[in-house]
């Protein structure tokens, strides 16, 4: 069984069909691109699959169940991690604590334990502490821990959203546009860091980016969707030379055809 | 041993309290005195306003309506009480403290309750629109107490005794409470649930992304700041002799915000200056009568216009003391 | 029958006078997002401009000998009114509100919570907190009409609002500055990129708004014979909810709302209570709030994420 099937979803904004009957597949330890030119949709598919937007139609299944229209703190505690397009980090908290937010499960203690300071409030406190320096290691940014989150730059931003976002102990991890505004140096960093998210710690990423050195390189399954619509799915020799992918990008030999902002 | 421990500074801290109060009541005019108490009640408001307005972000503009829910409750539930618990324990000052701290007990939980009555609808709505339905609802709440019969509808509620309610508020208990109410918001504000609650103030998107229980921590953060804004309406109650819808109109709101805007929104120190920092203004701005609102209101526009961070920004007072370490240089590969 | 149709005709001119103050309010959050809480102070300043221009126009000698305010004096208070309070609105968007614009939401809600309390004490060091008895303008003739008492007041008060509310909308539709209104309510910054004086168009909003809200100030004195400073706090509230509810932003729903405000307001006193007349508003606040947020003429904007 796949870990995350997408059946014939379809997203609506009243005048506006963002999504239209998409569907695919991603197996477990997958490393999943999506593309497709500006407003092709990607981003409500995220937006769609981690439960910020409910499908008018279709069914999302997650490990098997259907988590179509579950609320987004629901759909995270079952496994699905995300990153954003324009970096959601909490700015004015550290970075230590960004990570710490994320760790729920890890916090048993009540409401009323934390204003009393019980000792178990301090286990746990401790060991979520623990956890996330250990993750802040993993992406290079044990360093910071105590630095303000939004004074750092862009790059080290985008490993918190991802430190971030395995503190929830995904299996899966959604990476909306991790390469933006990188150069190819740090682009050949983020393929290598990608492969170590699947190799090292199990996860199954799906990514969303424009930057192609990266898509090709680092995916194995690529799948492309236009104007809302799956027009490909392959490998990305497969995409590469794909006839409809290259007219979606490139646009058609007449004039007239233009993908929309 | 843990229990131990702090039981003995409880007993000392409340041992430091009383001390105060005889030196504050040897050595201050009743005046004084009064307005010491009522800086005293104003950081208690201040502090639970604090907690949903600036440390979850989540602005409500109607907390007096709570405030009054705390002071009458407070009011009628020690009425009830004083008989029962006089035959059974004799009257004086224990007594009177059993009677006072449950019927203070009581006047939080029902704030608490309207609380989470206002909040869970309420919630749902963000910024202008939730400001809007909590001035709503605070002027609901006072309309309701203004029609109660049964609680003196406009004139009030004094109890029983034709000389008015009793006046158990001292500077004891009032600043008894202040210690633990600030001890326990600090404490929560400084834990994983207010980590939660900052986050989601800061992006609310991303913190549901974490799987954080949004509605749920908001909710029960408005629960909690209600409960406060009671407590203080019961130690308010019990300086006066009657607790009056007039008490408790949209004006005494504002002054809330006007408390932690000026301290700084989102600081618990700066909830704790504003509050006392409002009492004395406006106290010091007695003498000049008629001209006083219009000052004070002058002085919320410029305040917003060239401070709007207040005194503290978002900061502790005693994180300001304790200086951050410098950024670290960036690296090669991470410069843009 | 006849009572229920008098509820109406009360109901409809004083929510005629809600409209006039809701437009103020709605067109300004529509470009700048602001609810301006000052509104209802200056629906109180232009009330008690029209007392003064009255009282120095010589309206008490007319009074004094039974004898009309003539027309054209009455229209000469209307204008010096408007005039007056569009000023006083220019001058709190400028020293107010344009400093604060591009702070967080916030901060522009405190300040003018600000501007409110500092209109209202001023106004009672001003114009003396008592009441004031409004001069008759307009002296009263009453008709009956099917059994339901109309006075030319009443009748004065939906001619003014109509026309009023019929300037706006030639204005809003017809005019350079009405179209850059719109265009500012859509998306400010395009509006600014396409080299439109935001500025300019901002202070044309605030004096209409402002203006209108003074032609319901003279117009409710005129209604309701008494004012005092403090007029304006329970009334601009009430404004305000209607221009929620008829969805804010919307012209033509600050109108619709403010029609329906002064239907509620009137029929709950006349056959509920009328203690309850000012919390019925806050109850269709609370339930427009929380069953339908963007009003009943507003349209849902979806967050991008």
């Amino acid at each position: 069984m796949s870990l995350l099937e997408l059946r014939a979803v379809d997203k609506i904004f009243g005048g506006l069909h963002a999504v239209r009957g998409v569907s695919f597949q991603v197996e477990r330890g997958a490393i999943f691109g999506l593309i497709g030119p500006n407003g092709a949709g990607k981003t409500t598919l995220f937006n769609v699959i981690t439960g910020v937007y409910t499908p008018e139609h279709g069914q999302i299944l997650f490990d098997g169940q259907n988590i179509a229209g579950l609320k987004p703190a629901l759909i995270a505690e079952r496994g699905v991690a995300r990153t954003f397009q324009n970096i959601r980090i909490f700015r004015t908290m550290t970075v230590a604590e960004n990570v710490m937010v994320a760790g729920h499960h890890l916090h048993k203690a009540s409401i009323a334990s934390a204003m009393l300071r019980t000792r178990a409030y301090d286990r746990d406190e401790q060991a979520l502490a623990k956890r996330a320096h250990e993750l802040l290691e993993v992406l290079g940014l044990a360093e910071l821990a105590d630095e303000v989150a939004g004074s750092l730059p862009y790059g080290s931003q985008r490993r918190l959203e991802i430190a971030r976002g395995l503190m929830l102990s995904p299996q899966l991890l959604l990476l909306d546009e991790p390469a933006a505004g990188m150069n190819s140096q740090e682009a050949r960093t983020l393929n290598e860091q990608i492969r170590f998210l699947r190799d090292q710690l199990g996860l199954t990423v799906i990514l969303v980016e424009h930057n192609m050195a990266v898509v090709m390189n680092v995916c194995e399954t690529i799948h492309v969707v236009d104007h809302g619509e799956t027009i490909a799915q392959g490998t990305p020799a497969e995409i590469k030379v794909h006839p409809k992918v290259l007219a979606a990008y490139l646009g058609e030999e007449e004039p007239g055809t233009e993908a929309s902002p | 041993m843990r229990a131990a421990v702090r039981l003995a500074i409880a007993a000392a801290a409340l041992l430091a309290i009383y001390g105060l109060q005889l030196g504050v009541e040897a050595g201050f005019t009743e005046y004084v005195q009064r307005i010491i108490l009522l800086a005293g009640i104003n950081v208690i408001l201040a502090v639970g306003l604090n907690l949903i307005n600036g440390t979850t972000g989540q602005f409500s503009i109607g907390h007096a309506g709570f405030m009054a829910v705390g002071a009458y409750g407070t009011a009628f539930v020690g009425v009830q009480l004083a008989g029962p618990v006089h035959a059974a324990l004799g009257s004086g000052a224990f007594s009177d403290a059993l009677v006072f701290n449950l019927a203070l007990l009581a006047g939080a939980l029902f704030a608490g309750i309207f609380g989470l009555i206002v909040g869970m609808p309420s919630l749902r709505l963000r910024g202008d629109y939730l400001a809007v339905v909590t001035l709503g609802f605070g002027e609901i709440i006072r309309i309701l107490f203004n029609n109660a019969t049964f609680l003196g509808s406009a004139t009030g509620y004094s109890g029983d005794d034709p000389s008015g309610l009793p006046a158990y508020t001292n500077f004891f208990w009032v600043f008894a409470w202040v210690a633990a109410i600030v001890i326990l918001i600090h404490n929560l504000t400084f834990s994983q649930t207010g980590r939660s609650l900052t986050a989601i103030r800061e992006d609310e998107i991303a913190a549901e992304a974490m799987a954080t229980p949004t509605t749920r921590l908001k909710v029960t953060a408005f629960a909690i700041s209600a409960a406060t804004a009671g407590i203080a309406g019961g130690l308010f109650a019990h300086m006066q002799a009657g607790v009056r819808p007039e008490d408790f109109r949209f004006e005494r709101s504002i002054d809330m915000v006007v408390m932690i805007i000026v301290g700084g929104l989102g600081s618990i120190s700066g909830a704790i200056l504003g509050g006392i920092f409002v009492a004395v203004s406006l106290e010091l701005m007695r003498d000049l009568q008629q001209y006083r609102l219009v000052l004070y209101a002058l002085l919320l526009i410029v305040i917003m216009i060239v401070r709007p961070q207040g005194l503290l920004g978002a900061r502790e007072l005693h994180h300001l003391l304790r200086r951050k370490k410098p950024a670290k240089a960036t690296t090669p590969s991470e410069s843009a | 029958m006849t009572q229920f149709l008098q509820q109406i005709i009360n109901g409809l001119s004083l929510g005629s006078i809600y409209a006039l103050i809701a437009l103020g309010y709605t067109m300004v959050y529509g470009i700048l997002k602001l609810i301006n809480f000052a509104h209802g102070e200056v629906f109180m300043v232009g009330a008690y401009t029209g007392f003064y221009a009255a009282g120095a126009l010589g309206v008490a000698g007319f009074e004094a000998q039974n004898q009309g305010f003539p027309w054209y004096l009455a229209l000469l208070v209307l204008i010096i009114a408007m005039a007056a309070a569009a000023l006083l609105g220019v001058t709190i968007e400028f020293l107010a509100y344009r400093p604060v614009r591009s702070a967080p939401r916030l901060t522009p809600l405190i300040t003018a919570i600000g501007v409110s309390l500092f209109l209202q004490n001023a106004g009672m060091l001003l114009f003396s907190p008592n009441p004031q008895r409004y001069p008759a303008i307009l002296s009263e003739v009453r008709f009956e009409l099917f059994g339901v008492i109309v006075t030319n007041i009443k009748l004065t008060i939906f001619a003014v609002a109509l026309c009023l509310m019929l300037g706006l909308h030639l204005f809003v539709q017809k005019t350079w500055t009405g179209r850059a209104m719109r265009a500012l309510s859509f998306n400010i910054d395009a509006a600014k990129l396409m080299g439109i004086d935001t500025n300019q168009v901002i202070r044309s909003t605030f004096a209409i708004g402002s203006g209108l809200a003074a032609a319901g100030g003279i117009l409710f004195g005129l209604d309701q014979i008494t004012i005092n400073p403090l007029m304006g706090v329970l009334t601009g509230l009430k404004a305000f909810v209607a221009a929620v509810l008829g969805g804010i932003g919307s012209i033509p729903g600050a109108v619709v709302g403010g029609l329906l405000i002064g239907l509620a307001e009137q029929l709950t006193a006349g056959y509920l209570s009328p203690e309850y007349r000012d919390a019925i508003t806050f109850v269709i606040l609370i339930l427009i709030l929380l069953l339908k947020p963007e009003g009943l003429l507003g349209i849902v904007r979806v967050e991008k994420v």
